[in-house]
């Protein structure tokens, strides 16, 4: 990592005249010209450097993150676990790379994308899927865009409430919002499950469905489930399965059978497929028997031996298309590969060892003196320690244990998520982090907990072997400074 | 935690507070803002909308939103009324909010005519009670 | 086991600190007849094992001479794009939510930013957004929250846009009650006409969508749409192709300067051009830029450039309160993420072509163009569409249907262009065809021969 040493913004480097000239195309000859009113007046502000100062500085940056690659990285929720390096250098095959999306129906790679459809069916135990939203949160816009289309088909347009639970992720009710939803939010009871009397009290003729995380934001598998599909289903509404923490229960509980007519998956969660500095994800959504009709376009159908894209004519009544193309091909191309590594063994023993390192996790931070928030239920594949009362006792934070852990070479877990619980650690590990990780990032833990006692001081005012200090962001919200306007500015 | 409480006030369960002007509009227009309990648990504000001159406001409409780094909250309007003015400085200074919030960090005026009565709202040592609840 | 470390002691040493018997006990809270049985998928595969059924599924596909363009472009990427890009510090990085631990990204994002200023002559930028299309449909509805003279939730949508975009645009803000008003493009030049929008005038419309080049390559006169716009208080929403912008007048320079301000109020488009490959269609990125009055209403994440504790300069990520996380239900939007890795190859390929090196890109692809225009033109059969001067794509009008064509010059190893029969079927036999930078001459003349050849074949047939 490079530490406390800046690297220029790249436009510091920049001196006019110069260029990577190799990389510039040679001249073609002819007249070929935009019309002089259409046509830009002076270059673009784009930076001139040379191939190597590129290389460079961009590789200098690189090494000023954290990654899956170089850190154990147990941000709770987001499922930090090891990508594959053949999924990537499989996937950037020329012809995969090198095909346009609009030529004509690649055998190849629709194989790949039809075995992967089938799979993911198999998996969530929904009968159909489309591999087209192109990031979890557009796979929950389909999938409630899906609610909805199917009300409307049946002329049910007095639904017009979505049931989302206080644990759930903002997108949930960002999500229903974007559909035209209104959001009804409903408690959780002390052990982590749903409220179900408040759940009785909110369904009516009003109810278009339910977003529901399984198991939940707050580290716990929602024990209630059936009776909560039923008192939904009950009340005309359609059960939505946010696959955040699908992880957990892969191979062991499919969604299909806890009664959830629509799910979305984060194949780059779940399924390994890089999650490059916050992009591209993969939304990939499955539904059952009747909301298939509303699936977004485009999917992989098969023909005899031959297969082909469905489109507006096979799914007249879909929910329409959501990307310009067929979504984030390259991404499914990856989980394809990833999860054909794994098959039917490595699939299950995903949920089984991100279940037994994280509650192993648990109770070695229980036994060092955090408390968690449940403690009395089995952790999924994360857990939640609360800090209230270190905050009371030492005036230290949960941002300021994040930031100290960064001193001790780990990325931090996810802190202020859900909501619910104050100052909170929402920690994950994964599957793929061995016992002797685990047991140093509980060192550093205990090490921090000494501190809090010693030296509080050290922990307000990490990190302290950053390349940079804690960031002003009040600052940084106030006096905006998006772009590069020179050192002056 | 800052928790000043003007005796001359009327309050909302959402901490916003009411200050009877006696000014330019008919019946008195009401000068609104947020609480000294609400912007301290907000913390740095880093920017503040108020409500267009002129627009009409329904009793518990959010008009307004106040934000700081990590949080953004919606101002609700005390009575339904005509907004008459807003307070432009926050739009360059929302700290004004955090160093004098009845004061210099008021958000907007309503002509309440028609509106509703501000008896309906909480007196100062109400919301003091309020507050005090809410804390446990 | 793949990818997974633990040794029969770790499991054991571990159970026994839960103090539970087994691996299986630890699901004990999912009721029983809930669990999964065995499942249907196949038996795992080594690396080499996937190794060779990748291989042989891409030999399928082949690598044929590609003339399509239609929203995704075909040019030279340079090696260090992805060497840097894959490396696992970009490659496996999350959001960079602890930003000390992430300056890398942080920075990179902030210059991407201004690079993205700088093409587009705008004056913020987000760190991006999943693809064309759908930024455009954010755009919409980030119009529809900016635009405060107009209630109508109306958008006049141009045909000569991309109409998947337009399809993407009304799947996505159709569910809040946004409608599209489509407007005609002019049959001899393929642009969408200012007469064709004065019936329009003084009505309350939301936006205009003007995209430049149009879906037909062809180069709009964006001047006089942006002041219509702006004179009916409409808002401009351009869309753009950022190849172009190191020839073309960026976005925020179009129209007359009115009380201060100029141009479109929102530039988006599809970013893939600048280093991403073509891919079977994504991953990409969707940019979007706008001017400083409307940053609030902009979704998706942003990077600022601040200071820390000691006061030296740092990055990171900036108005957050917009956005789901914080705000839930009435957030700008539900996106979470960027497309962080597409945009980190975007920021190193713009800067290794710099100014001097993406001018010549776009020329030299604009002129393969007119020069594959020219050279399909000459075969019988084959003339243009439209008048308009295009850019690097332009529309051919067949004397029969391109599908019988296209499967014969597919049957040559080459791609000949997208058959438009479907989407506008008022243009009769009508072909979109591109040529980037990296189509030589003896490309162009063995696409014009294998038409030839492949158009009097079928004459004779007929």
């Amino acid at each position: 990592m490079q530490l406390n040493s800046r690297e220029p913004v790249i436009f510091e480097l920049s001196k006019p005249g110069r260029g990577a000239v190799t990389q510039f195309p040679p001249p073609v000859a002819g007249t070929a010209q935009v019309p002089a009113h259409l046509r830009r007046q002076a270059p673009p502000a784009l930076p001139e450097v040379s191939e190597l100062q590129a290389v460079r500085h961009f590789t200098r940056l690189s090494q000023m993150n954290f990654s899956i690659d170089t850190h154990f990285y147990p941000l709770g929720s987001c499922t930090m676990k090891y990508n594959p390096k053949a999924c990537n250098s499989l996937a950037m095959l020329p012809e995969f790379l090198g095909r346009h999306p609009l030529g004509p129906e690649p055998q190849g790679f629709l194989a790949c994308m039809y075995e992967l459809q089938e799979m993911l069916q198999e998996i969530t135990g929904m009968p159909a899927v489309s591999l087209t939203p192109m990031a979890g949160a557009q796979g929950e816009f389909a999938g409630v865009a899906m609610i909805r289309a199917y009300h409307r088909a049946r002329n049910d347009t007095a639904r017009t409430e979505i049931i989302v639970p206080q644990a759930a992720h903002g997108t949930n009710p960002a999500t229903a919002t974007m559909c035209g939803f209104v959001v009804k939010e409903i408690p959780c009871d002390a052990n982590g499950d749903v409220d179900i009397e408040a759940l009785k009290a909110a369904v009516s003729p009003a109810t278009a469905g339910i977003m529901l995380t399984n198991p939940s934001t707050l580290g716990v598998f929602e024990r209630k489930i059936v009776q909560i599909a039923r008192i939904v289903h009950d009340a005309g509404g359609l059960l939505y399965y946010d696959g955040a923490n699908l992880n957990a229960i892969l191979g062991k509980v499919r969604p299909g059978d806890m009664g959830f007519d629509v799910i979305h998956m984060n194949l780059h969660k779940t399924f390994s497929t890089p999650h490059g500095g916050g992009g591209p994800g993969s939304g990939a959504v499955g539904v059952s028997a009747r909301l298939k009709p509303f699936l977004p376009l485009p999917i992989v159908g098969k023909d005899g031996a031959r297969y082909r894209w469905l489109t507006e004519r096979d799914l007249p009544q879909s929910i329409g298309r959501l990307s310009g193309f067929m979504g984030n091909a390259g991404v499914n191309l990856r989980a394809y590969i990833y999860m054909r590594l794994l098959g039917r063994e490595g699939m299950v023993r995903v949920a089984e060892f991100a279940a037994l390192n994280a509650n192993y996790l648990m109770k070695r931070l229980q036994a060092l003196g955090f408390e968690a928030a449940y403690p009395k239920r089995r952790a999924s594949h994360e857990f939640i320690i609360t800090l209230k009362q270190e905050q009371k006792a030492y005036h230290v934070s949960a941002m300021d244990v994040a930031k100290r852990l960064l001193d001790f070479g780990f990325h931090a877990p996810t802190t202020y998520f859900p909501l619910l619980v104050p100052e909170c650690l929402l920690i994950e590990p994964t599957e793929t982090e061995a016992k002797e990780d685990l047991d140093r990032f509980c060192d550093a833990l205990a090490s921090i907990r000494e501190e809090m006692r010693n030296d509080p001081e050290k922990l307000t005012s990490a990190p302290h072997t950053m390349p940079v200090r804690r960031l002003d962001d009040v600052r940084a919200a106030k006096q905006l400074d998006l772009i590069w306007k020179g050192n002056a500015a | 935690m800052s928790n000043n409480v003007p005796s001359d006030l009327k309050y909302t369960k959402s901490h916003e507070w009411v200050r009877q002007t006696h000014g330019e509009a008919p019946n008195g227009a009401l000068e609104i803002g947020i609480t000294d309990h609400a912007q301290s648990a907000l913390g740095d504000l880093v920017f503040v909308e108020v409500p267009d001159v002129g627009r009409a406001l329904s009793a518990g409409e959010a008009c307004a939103v106040v934000e700081s780094v990590k949080a953004a909250s919606d101002v609700y309007s005390p009575l339904a009324g005509k907004v008459v003015a807003n307070n432009g400085a926050l739009a360059n200074k929302p700290e004004l909010l955090n160093e004098d919030p009845y004061g210099a960090g008021w958000l907007f005026r309503l002509d309440a005519t028609g509106g509703g009565n501000v008896s309906g709202l909480m007196s100062a040592s109400d919301y003091e009670s309020f507050l005090a609840e809410e804390a446990e | 086991m793949a990818y997974i470390p633990h040794t029969p002691d770790d499991i054991a040493g571990m159970l026994a600190v839960i103090g539970a018997r087994s691996i299986d006990d630890l699901f004990d809270e999912i009721p029983a007849e809930l669990r999964a049985g065995t499942l249907n998928v196949p038996a795992p595969l080594s690396e080499m094992e996937i190794g060779r059924l990748m291989t042989e599924r891409a030999a399928i596909d082949g690598r044929p001479l590609n003339f399509i363009g239609a929203g995704a472009y075909e040019h030279h990427i340079p090696a260090p794009v992805w060497a840097i890009a894959t490396r696992g510090e970009f490659y496996s990085a999350y959001t960079p939510y602890q930003a000390e631990a992430s300056q890398g990204t942080l920075q990179l994002i902030y210059e991407y930013q201004s690079m993205m200023c700088a093409l587009t002559g705008m004056e913020v930028s987000n760190a991006s957004l999943y693809d064309g299309a759908s930024a455009l449909a954010e755009a919409c509805l980030m119009a529809v929250r900016s635009n405060r003279s107009s209630t109508s939730r109306r958008i006049l949508m141009p045909r000569a846009v991309n109409p998947t975009y337009a399809q993407v645009a009304q799947a996505i803000a159709g569910n809040q009650d946004i409608s599209f008003v489509p407007v005609d493009f002019d049959r001899t030049t393929g642009r969408t006409l200012l007469e064709t929008l004065k019936p329009y005038s003084g009505q309350d419309f939301t936006a205009l969508v003007v995209q430049q080049p149009n879906f037909f390559g062809g180069l709009e006169e964006v001047d006089e749409l942006t002041d219509w716009a702006h004179a009916n208080k409409i808002m401009l929403i351009a869309v753009v192709n950022p190849t172009s912008l190191a020839l073309l007048k960026p976005p925020g320079q179009w129209g007359a300067l009115v009380d201060g301000a100029q141009g479109a109020d929102i530039v988006c488009g599809e970013g893939q051009a600048l280093g991403v490959p073509l891919s079977s269609g994504g991953p990409y990125f969707g940019f979007m830029a706008t001017r400083m009055h409307y940053v609030r209403q902009m979704p998706g994440r942003i990077v600022g450039r601040t200071v820390d504790l000691e006061g030296r300069p740092g990055f990171s990520l900036t108005l957050q309160a917009r956005e789901q996380h914080i705000r839930r239900s009435k957030a700008t939007s539900n996106i979470c993420t960027n497309q962080g890795l597409m945009v980190t190859a975007a920021t190193i390929y713009m800067t290794l072509l710099g100014p001097e090196g993406l001018a010549a890109v776009a020329q030299a692809s604009m002129q393969r163009t007119a020069d594959l225009v020219a050279a399909l033109t000459k075969v019988p059969g084959v003339k243009r569409a439209f008048t308009a001067p295009h850019f690097h794509e332009a529309v051919l009008i067949l004397d029969r249907a391109p599908a019988a064509v296209l499967a014969a010059l597919s049957r040559k190893g080459i791609l000949g262009g997208l058959d438009l029969s479907e989407r506008y079927p008022e243009l009769g036999h009508a072909l979109l065809v591109c040529a980037t930078e990296t189509k030589l001459g003896a490309d162009i003349d063995a696409y014009a021969a294998a038409l030839a050849e492949a158009m009097s074949a079928a004459r004779a047939a007929a």
